[in-house]
Parts: structure tokens; C-alpha cells; sequence
């Protein structure tokens, strides 16, 4: 059965029209990792000699477990934004004589081939030798070993159990932030010492490896919650059938002042309100607008100003980024529709950039108050808004004729609790370091000012072209206006 | 109105469809029908400029569609569920096409109150989306929404397929409404060779992509069409 269900795996991943057109991403994809795997490992060999050299006094072991429990909120959160549950598309088998329970146990099974779950080995397995070349106890440390691993998959499903409650909530962040935030708070008040507990409690294993049973019960514990959670979803009228929703109807007469493409702009801020996947795309301006306040905190970052216009860039841009990536693959569902309609291409994508530039501009008025930190910031963020506005906008829109993965905003695939993956968040990166470097160059070898003339410089001659631009664009689109409809009418 | 010549496509080297002529005059009700992969969905796909193709070209008020857009203002269709707005409801779906044809709420509420009982009261007005509808009542709500913004030239694929009887036999009196007294142009294709024959004027049979029949419609025409297909189905049956 298992061979069944890897051979169709197989087939959908290389058969996918993405693959085949995204060569080159997925080779990037394998850079990075390859670049993580020796990150880890570079730490995993030299972190005893780190550690004796920053905490002479004291044992590096016992350090090195004080520490884990930074490493597990910090690998959990990463795995909660970039690791979702393998998606398969199960609704042609629940028909078919496989029990439910093989198939579920297969979406787990695969999930811990995760490469979240391979990375950490490249840092525990080379630490762990260099403790027993450091004349520790071998059994301890190979328990310690196992216990680590066993760790990793503790955290691997225990993840998945926070996004299956996530799923389920309008503001899907909010479980995550309530564990962390709760776990850290008890620490940092002294409330309960977790992180000396963790620690502890790893050392006691490590000394006496029956206790390694404890963790293994953990593990099976949560396995067989997720194991629950994912049975109890495999029926039609569960998860894999979208619930009937009760419209909600806001007016959006005001769009109408925008003219002829106001019937987009009404098309564009229902889907953005009415889907879940878009939903928590707006819900993310929340967290870039109060993003500064984690940097400017801080008098280290305050007084630098690089971390200005990246948190200029971030927080001004993050809907651009989050919303802009997807077009035009948001309205793939009836791309065809659009395409034999009597519209003009250029207002639809106009439409599309108004609504960035307006989730610009309203991000900057909103980031006024940080003027409490300096003058100095609020001028980095106007720049960098300007530069939004102007550059990142139109490459936005330019990428998007690159599009060729379909959405399927109805959310019919099973176990497919939405979000965005790693892929789109590399894809975003240049947009937001390109200024940052262009910001940081300037602003160290020649002036402040230069540097923030520049950004808004360029940010400007962009406006200024937008009509020549938006040409291009359009005729971008029309020339892959064939590939665009067959990849969108592929489902996967 | 709709005139093809020289029109193929292939793919990898396999035709899929070939036609070397074929008029459709304003006002005809116009029937495809044939086997899968006779190529009626691909015509039809051409015809709105969704596939490229190969050869040749289709004409549609002399707009050559793959090079002008200028045939979309009097053209419409609705091809599958693919057309449809899954957020919206169905209300803001016609009013959606409707701003796009240039039609204000006005007149598309006007066109909607005709079709209440084709509707049967489970669509205008209720609070639901039209991702949540059935099969049956999206296709319904597709239909008219093609017919939104007085089109010249309706192309409908497969219109009868997840109908109910009753709206089966509505719909075959819309269509005809239009064809005779509107003088739209009515492309439509069908699996059900009776339904096609009491609409359309004139039917076309393609096989492998090729026409093989194009008949004006009579009395007799589908016994003639039966006998077509359960001829074929003795030859398939000599090959194997």
C-alpha cells in the first residue's frame, strides 16, 4: 500500500506543471539546504569549544542543555510558518479498500521525513562526538543523542497539532503565540523555570537512559493526538468538504472613485476578505506594523539605521509581498472566465497594483508613531515606502506573469491548513534586500542623506514610469496568456 | 458571423482537430455533438481564444479572434464550473459580468427576474456562495450569466449535463427564444442527441476532430444521428 501511495507522491510532484517550470527555484531550494547542513554542522562541531570559551566556569554540557529550550520555541516557530502536514489528495482513495487509518499513518510517516527533522542531526550528531572525544561518558552521551532525536519529532507532530488548531481559528497565529508566549512568560517570570527544567530533565536522562522512556511516551502521545485529529477529518462531510458559509456583505461603494476599475478593486477586497488563505495575508500587516518595536527597542538597533530600512521595507511592504506574489495565481480558479470576458488586462492589473500601493501608503500612515525613536526612522520608512511603491510594486507584478502554481481558494484538499511555504518566502528575500543593501552601502560610505535620497530617488523615477511599466507588464502577460490558462487548469 | 478556415490543433504532433471550413450565419442555433475527444471543447476553447492554434484561424464577426480582442464585447459563454467566482454569491456574480459587459444593476436585475422560475427560487437572493452550490445550480447560475449584456454569439459546452428534467426543458426554450427571436447566435454542444436535435437548427458531428456530418435539422435527423453512432459503435467493435 505504502508503495502505492510514494509512486502517486511521485507522480504528482514530478508531473506538476510547477516542477517542470520552476527548475531553477527548486535547484536554489537545494542550495539552501546544502548551505543549512553545513551551517549545523560547522555548529555542531564548534560549539563545545564556544562554549568553554564564553562559559569557562562552568560545565559545557550542562550549558549546552540550558539552551535548549530557546532552540525548541525557535524551531517551532519556523516549523509553524514554513513545515505544513503533507498534503495528499485523499478524496479518490477514501473510496478505494484502504483503511483510513493506513493513509493517515502515511501522511504522518512522511511527515517525519520532513527536512526539518534531518537538520538538527547535523548539529547534535557531530556535537555529541566532540562531548565524547572531550572524555564524557559515551553511553550518557549517546543516550543524550537519541534522547535529542527523539526531541526533534516530538516537536515535528507537536506542531502539527498547534497548526490543526490554527486552522480552526479566524487569527491563526494566535495559538502559536499563545504557547510560545505562555511557555516564555512562565520562564521569564520565574512562574515555572522551563528552562532550567528542560535542561535538567535532559541531563537526568542522559544519566540514567531508562528515563529516555518518558520522551518516547511523549512522542507516541502526540503522534497518536495528530493520528486522532487526522482520522476523525478523513470523512467527506469533514474537512475535505467546505463548510457552507453565511455571506458577508460590507459596501463598497467607495471603490466607484476609482472608475473603470472598480469592479475589480470590489472583486479584488472580497477576495481578500472571504478566504481564508488571503484573510491571514492582511492579518500579517498587524504583525509587520508592530514589528519595529521588537528592533527599535533595542538602542543597538535604534542608533544603526540598517535595521531602520530593513523594518522600513518590511513593514511597509509586507502586504506587497505577501498579497503580490500570488497574482495573478489568486484568481486562477476562473482565470479562463477572466480571459474570454470583455476586460482589458490592464485594468485588472491595475487594480492589483492600487491595492498594494494603497496597503503601502496605509502602512506608513499607520507607521507614523515610531517617530518617538527619531526623526531619523520615520524618514528611513518614507524612503523606503517610496521605493515600495515605485520598484518592489512593479517587480511584483512583472513576477506574477512568471506564475504558474493554481490556488485553490476553495480549500478542498485534505490536511492542507494553508499558509504560506518556504519557496514563497525566498522568493521574497531580494525584494527586500536589494534596498536594504543599496540603504547600507550608501548610508556607510558616503551619508545618511545620500542614502535616503537615493532609495526615494529610485522609488520616484518607478512612479514616474508606471505608465511605460505597466505597458510592459501587460504585454508580459499577454504573451504567456496561453501557458498561464493550460497551468492554471491543471490541478496541482 | 463565425467562420473557420484552415483551423488545427495539435498537440505533440497529434491533431486534435481539423477543420477546413466551417459557416455559422448570424442567427443560427449551432450543434456540436461527437464522442470524447471529438474535439467540441477544444473548438469551443479556440473560439475564445483560450488555446492557441495551430494552423489557421476562426473568424467571429470578421474579428480574427486570436489576434484582436475586439470580438469580446458581443461574445459570451460558459464552459465549466472554472467560470464561476467561488466567493461570490450568485447576485454579485451577475453584477460582476455585469459591470464588465457594461451593464448596470438595473439591467441586470431585469434580466436575472426572467429566469426566477429557471432559478426555482434557490439562488437570487439567498446568502450563500456560489462555491457551496450544487453542481446542477452552478451550471444554472453560469447559463445565465452568459446570457448577461445582449451578446451576439452565446457559446454554451455541454448546457444540459447536470440539469434536472424540469430545467432541461426550460433551458431548451431559452435557447431557442434566442436563436429565433433575437437572432443570437447559439453555439452549443451536447452528449444528448435529443436535446441537440430540438434546439439546433443545424448539427455537426465531429469524430477524432475531423466533421464527418453537418446536417440541417428535419424530422428525420436523429434517427440519422443514432444510426450514425450505433454504427460506430459496431465498427469499434469489429476492430477489437
Amino acid at each position: 500500500m505504502i508503495k502505492h501511495f510514494i509512486n502517486l507522491e511521485w507522480k504528482q510532484y514530478f508531473r506538476s506543471s510547477y516542477w517542470q517550470k520552476s527548475l531553477g527555484l527548486n535547484i536554489l531550494l537545494v542550495f539552501f539546504a546544502l548551505y543549512f547542513i553545513v551551517l549545523f554542522s560547522f555548529f555542531g562541531f564548534f560549539l563545545l569549544k564556544i562554549i568553554k570559551k564564553v562559559y569557562p566556569e562552568q560545565d559545557p554540557f550542562v550549558v549546552a542543555n540550558g539552551f535548549l529550550f530557546f532552540w525548541i520555541m525557535i524551531d517551532l516557530m519556523m516549523r509553524f510558518f514554513l513545515q505544513k502536514l503533507p498534503v495528499m489528495s485523499v478524496k479518490p482513495l477514501l473510496t478505494l479498500p484502504i483503511k483510513r487509518s493506513t493513509i493517515v499513518n502515511y501522511v504522518l510517516g512522511k511527515s517525519a521525513l520532513n527536512f526539518f527533522n534531518f537538520l538538527p542531526l547535523f548539529a547534535i550528531i557531530p556535537f555529541s562526538i566532540m562531548l565524547i572525544r572531550d572524555d564524557y561518558a559515551t553511553p550518557m552521551i549517546i543516550t543524550w543523542m537519541f534522547t535529542m532525536i527523539i526531541l526533534v519529532f516530538i516537536i515535528n507532530f507537536f506542531n502539527f497539532i498547534v497548526e490543526a488548531f490554527s486552522a480552526e481559528k479566524e487569527l491563526s497565529f494566535l495559538p502559536l503565540i499563545a504557547v510560545i508566549g505562555t511557555l516564555y512568560g512562565l520562564d521569564y517570570f520565574n512562574i515555572l523555570p522551563i528552562k532550567s527544567a528542560i535542561g535538567n530533565a535532559l541531563i537526568a536522562v542522559a544519566n540514567n537512559p531508562i528515563l529516555i522512556l518518558i520522551p518516547t511516551a511523549i512522542l507516541l502521545l502526540c503522534y497518536w493526538y495528530n493520528f486522532k485529529i487526522l482520522r476523525d477529518k478523513l470523512f467527506l462531510d469533514g474537512s475535505l468538504k467546505s463548510k457552507v458559509q453565511e455571506v458577508k456583505v460590507a459596501n463598497l461603494s467607495w471603490t466607484k472613485r476609482f472608475g473603470d476599475i472598480a469592479p475589480f478593486m470590489q472583486l479584488d477586497l472580497k477576495l481578500i476578505w472571504r478566504n481564508k488563505r488571503t484573510k491571514s495575508s492582511a492579518f500579517l500587516m498587524v504583525i509587520g506594523l508592530l514589528y519595529g518595536l521588537f528592533f527599535y527597542t533595542q538602542p543597538i538597533y535604534r542608533d544603526s539605521l540598517y535595521a531602520a530600512s530593513f523594518v522600513g521595507i518590511f513593514s511597509t511592504g509586507i502586504f506587497l509581498i505577501s498579497f503580490g506574489q500570488f497574482i495573478p495565481a489568486w484568481d486562477s480558479g476562473y482565470y479562463k472566465m477572466l480571459m474570454s470576458q470583455n476586460i482589458k488586462y490592464e485594468q485588472y492589473l491595475r487594480s492589483k497594483f492600487i491595492l498594494m500601493i494603497l496597503s503601502v501608503a496605509i502602512m506608513f500612515v499607520l507607521g507614523i508613531p515610531y517617530i518617538y525613536f527619531g526623526w531619523k526612522i520615520l524618514a528611513v520608512h518614507f524612503a523606503a515606502a517610496v521605493y515600495n511603491i515605485g520598484i518592489n510594486s512593479h517587480i511584483m507584478l512583472y513576477g506574477g506573469s512568471f506564475n504558474r502554481k493554481k490556488i485553490d481558494l476553495n480549500q478542498r484538499a485534505a490536511f492542507n491548513y494553508q499558509g504560506t511555504g518556504a519557496v514563497q518566502w525566498i522568493i521574497g528575500l531580494p525584494i527586500m534586500l536589494i534596498p536594504l543593501i543599496l540603504f547600507s552601502i550608501l548610508n556607510y560610505f558616503v551619508a545618511f542623506e545620500v542614502a535616503l535620497a537615493f532609495l526615494i530617488l529610485i522609488g520616484i523615477v518607478g512612479i514616474v514610469l508606471h505608465k511605460k511599466l505597466m505597458r510592459m507588464i501587460t504585454q508580459r502577460y499577454l504573451d504567456s496568456k496561453y501557458k498561464m490558462i493550460d497551468a492554471f487548469s491543471q490541478d496541482n | 458571423m463565425i467562420y473557420t478556415k484552415d483551423l488545427s490543433k495539435s498537440y505533440n504532433g497529434t491533431t486534435v482537430l481539423n477543420i477546413e471550413e466551417l459557416s455559422i450565419p448570424k442567427g443560427q442555433s449551432f450543434g456540436l455533438v461527437g464522442n470524447n475527444g471529438a474535439g467540441k471543447t477544444t473548438y469551443f476553447s479556440l473560439l475564445l481564444d483560450l488555446i492557441k492554434p495551430t494552423t489557421g484561424n476562426v473568424t467571429n464577426n470578421s474579428v480574427v479572434v486570436h489576434q484582436s480582442e475586439d470580438w469580446k464585447p458581443f461574445t459570451s459563454s460558459f464552459i465549466d464550473e472554472s467560470f464561476l467566482i467561488g466567493y461570490l454569491t450568485p447576485d454579485e456574480y451577475f453584477y460582476f459580468i455585469g459591470d464588465l459587459r457594461g451593464q448596470n444593476k438595473a439591467d441586470v436585475d431585469t434580466l436575472t427576474s426572467q429566469f426566477e422560475d429557471f432559478f426555482n427560487d434557490e439562488i437570487l437572493g439567498k446568502k450563500k456562495y456560489l462555491r457551496d452550490l450544487s453542481k446542477g445550480n452552478q451550471k444554472k447560475v453560469g447559463i445565465v450569466a452568459a446570457l448577461i449584456g445582449n451578446p451576439d454569439v452565446i457559446i454554451l459546452d455541454e448546457p444540459f449535463a447536470n440539469l434536472d428534467p424540469t430545467t432541461q426543458i426550460r433551458l431548451k426554450k431559452i435557447l431557442k427564444d434566442l436563436a429565433e427571436k433575437q437572432g443570437v447566435t447559439v453555439l452549443i454542444s451536447s452528449h444528448d442527441l435529443m436535446h441537440v436535435t430540438d434546439v439546433c437548427e443545424r448539427i455537426v458531428v465531429l469524430e477524432k476532430g475531423d466533421i464527418v456530418k453537418d446536417l440541417e435539422t428535419n424530422p428525420t435527423t436523429l434517427k440519422e444521428l443514432e444510426a450514425h453512432f450505433a454504427s460506430n459503435m459496431t465498427v469499434s467493435q469489429g476492430e477489437e
